[in-house]
């Protein structure tokens, strides 16, 4: 990646499977390259000190916050956003469908995150007891403070209980 | 914030000439989980930003010959933690850099911006200077190594040489009789920056004594720091209650912390006091072995 004079940087990333080249300031943040040149407005920003988790993706895989990564360090990675969870034929994950049936949001500011975040758990942790969803949920705040209707959704996805389950709730 | 050159650097001898041609003009960026900050509050300012993340190799973690662990200074925390040579051969590294912050900042920042970035709240340095880590620079006089134990300056202040560039930290693989507790103290939220970190090493001799021990301490100085007064106090003696409330006293007189959010400069000292008093109990308590 050369830097021409003005500080702009050729920029190739792939987000949720489609590849862009853009060219961006070196100082462009993940998280505004995500909003401002992509429009996917779905990855929130909350604090942009790396606190509250709003901003969460998935970069190669790995959970990180968009607030805190300049958008040089994704070259020739691959991101992964809220919108980029759905299969292609937009059908929910198992996580969002049961953030849905069992009340894991009220606002929705931070649900991004936490379904990003979960995505990313279950990646890593397929079948985490309530103990580990806890412990990688940290990072994620939810100000409706809705955090039993978090764990209780990602323990429901990881059991694999369908909406039906929580229906009536 | 005015436009920055990026070179994203191929080797370290490159990133030693940029930096070399540059001069306070020019900052590396390792994570960035630090740098993106100060960038954003205007605390630094380049002209020309050098990336580590393209350096081949420089994440890698290994065992040399002399069976010491030496970890890239790319390595991330979340690697670092999870590891198999780190936690086969250092658990008590492993738990600590585990408890860093946040899964996302585990997974960006790493071991050497860590350390050459010397915020002094920062939790891997205690356990490492317990451990008598040695970090490896480059620059452009060469290589060299330096003890962590003089490695920290002041605050964000570092023995690196204009110019140098942290590659790596080493510690020795310490022998399965050594004994480890480490305290995060946290009263505020499980991802906030602790109020006092505490690492204690004990190197117990089949007599009953102390053969050597290491006491450090992160958050509550200008640097991390060993409590030496409380090390010389234990080090040769059988323990007893007594000794280690008059080791605790001393490390608390050893540190200078400041008031901020996380306590006042009082409180601080009196929670290095209990804390180290604690990790010093839980380090020689015979049944458990504490990582
Ligand atoms: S907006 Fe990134 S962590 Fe809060
Ligand atoms: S649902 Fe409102 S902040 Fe979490």
């Amino acid at each position: 990646m050369a830097a021409s004079a003005d500080g702009r940087l050729a920029l190739r990333v792939t987000v949720n499977g489609t590849l862009h080249e853009l060219t961006i300031p070196g100082s462009r943040l993940l998280i505004d390259l995500l909003r401002d040149d992509l429009g996917l407005t779905g990855t929130k920003k909350g604090c942009a000190i790396g606190v509250c988790g709003a901003c969460s993706v998935l970069v190669d895989g790995e959970l990180m916050s968009a607030c805190l990564l300049l958008a040089l360090a994704v070259q020739g990675r691959s991101v992964t956003t809220v919108e980029g969870l759905a299969a292609p034929d937009g059908s929910l994950s198992a996580l969002q469908a049961a953030f849905i049936a069992h009340g894991g949001f009220q606002c929705g500011i931070c649900t991004p995150g936490q379904l990003v975040a979960a995505t990313a758990l279950l990646a890593h942790q397929p079948d985490p007891d309530e103990a580990e969803v806890r412990a990688w949920m940290t990072g994620n705040l939810c100000r409706c403070t809705g955090y039993l209707g978090i764990v209780a959704s990602i323990r429901a996805a990881v059991i694999g209980e369908g909406p039906a389950a929580g229906a009536g709730e | 914030m005015r436009p920055f050159s990026y070179v994203p650097a191929a080797s370290l001898e490159e990133a030693v000439g940029v930096l070399a041609r540059h001069g306070d003009e020019a900052h590396l960026l390792a994570g960035g989980t630090s740098f993106v900050l100060l960038l954003q509050q205007g605390l630094v300012d380049p002209g020309v930003v050098v990336g580590l993340s393209s350096v081949p190799g420089l994440n890698t973690i290994e065992r040399d010959g002399a069976g010491q662990l030496r970890i890239g200074a790319m390595a991330t925390l979340g690697r670092i933690e999870g590891d198999p040579l780190v936690r086969d051969a250092l658990p008590c590294l492993s738990e600590v850099v585990g408890r860093v912050a946040t899964v996302r900042i585990r997974n960006q920042a790493t071991i050497g911006g860590n350390l050459a970035h010397a915020d002094p709240a920062q939790d891997p340095p205690p356990i490492l200077l317990a451990l008598d880590a040695v970090v490896e620079a480059i620059g452009p006089s060469g290589r060299r190594t330096i003890p962590l134990d003089s490695f920290f300056v002041d605050v964000f202040e570092t023995a690196l040489a204009p110019g140098e560039i942290l590659t790596a930290v080493r510690v020795a693989a310490p022998s399965p009789a050594i004994r480890f507790a480490t305290v995060k103290f946290l009263p505020r939220t499980v991802d906030d920056f602790a109020t006092v970190t505490v690492a204690v090493r004990i190197d117990p001799s089949p007599d009953g004594r102390v053969a050597d021990l290491r006491i450090a301490l992160g958050a509550v100085a200008p640097v991390p720091l060993r409590a030496v007064a409380a090390e010389n106090a234990i080090r040769g003696h059988v323990p007893d209650e007594a000794l280690l409330a008059g080791a605790a006293e001393l490390a608390r007189d050893a540190v200078d912390p400041f008031d901020d959010v996380r306590g006042s400069a009082d409180y601080k000292r009196e929670m290095t006091r209990v804390w180290t008093l604690r990790a010093l109990r839980r380090a020689l308590a015979p049944s458990e072995r504490v990582a």
